[in-house]
């Protein structure tokens, strides 16, 4: 676009100072796609080859189980529980609560505290029970 | 009122009295996927999820194959609905868009699909070998 370069701007997400809560709004909607492209064809996966037979399953396995494969399940639960209280966040937002300036960012930033929590204690709890 | 196109007849009349659904139904699936998923993680957490007898075993019974389907509808729904969002979000030529959502239709159910047959192969195999109907090759 030419012309007059002075013209007024609409405020949009270049201009916004960057906040917490605008993390979480964003990363509602990439955990969402995230889960609903590699979660749902992973759950598939996982159905389909406990279906086709031992051998199939194993391969399966073998292939979860490798480094590869625990990185995208450590990813997957981190996203999971991350999309689960977020996606909380809104039911609560959607009743018209939490919009005050600060309980909505104490609820930010638990959400992410929980997440992390959650995962981790998800995958220590799973080496604890293999031991 | 004047005596025009259908169209005209109902420009600047509003909504067409459908987002409220798409609306509901995100958050009535959400609500599904919550309990159904947590069940999921929860199981998968517990159980022996590499070994396959045990999984195909659990899988088989009613009380395990029947939410494990309604989680896939569930979800899939969740899916349609909320990628359908990102879609019209960010992509404005109509003709990309269409084929988009096209995928999009293709591709939830036939997820919902080739799971629900897997959960129901493996259901049905268990029955038929506990009623003495030949060995199932799970």
């Amino acid at each position: 676009m030419s012309g007059n370069r002075q013209r007024p701007i609409s405020p949009h997400l270049g201009h916004y100072r960057w906040s917490p809560q605008m993390a979480a709004s964003i990363l509602h909607r990439v955990t969402g796609n995230a889960l609903a492209v590699a979660g749902l064809i992973g759950l598939v996966w996982w159905l389909v080859a406990a279906a086709s037979g031992k051998e199939a399953y194993d391969s399966f396995i073998t292939l979860a189980s490798g480094w590869v494969g625990k990185v995208v399940l450590v990813g997957l639960t981190w996203t999971f529980f991350q999309h689960l209280l977020s996606g909380l966040r809104h039911f609560v937002l959607d009743l018209g609560a939490g919009y005050e300036l600060v309980s909505n960012r104490t609820w930010t930033f638990a959400v992410f505290a929980g997440s992390i929590l959650l995962t981790a204690g998800f995958w220590v709890g799973l080496m604890w029970k293999t031991l | 009122m004047g005596t025009g196109t259908n169209l005209g007849a109902v420009r600047g009349l509003g909504s067409a009295k459908h987002g409220s659904k798409h609306w509901l139904a995100q958050r009535v699936t959400a609500l599904g996927n919550l309990i159904l998923m947590l069940w999921l993680v929860a199981s998968l957490f517990i159980l022996p999820v590499g070994d396959h007898g045990t999984i195909v075993k659990w899988l088989a019974q009613p009380i395990v194959a029947v939410p494990m389907i309604l989680l896939l509808v569930s979800v899939c729904y969740h899916v349609a609905l909320g990628m359908r969002v990102l879609i019209e979000d960010y992509i404005h030529d109509e003709g990309v868009k269409f084929v988009a959502l096209a995928a999009l239709t293709f591709y939830t159910i036939g997820a919902a699909a080739f799971g629900i047959f897997a959960i129901a192969k493996i259901a049905f195999a268990a029955g038929s070998a506990a009623a003495g109907m030949g060995t199932p090759n799970v």
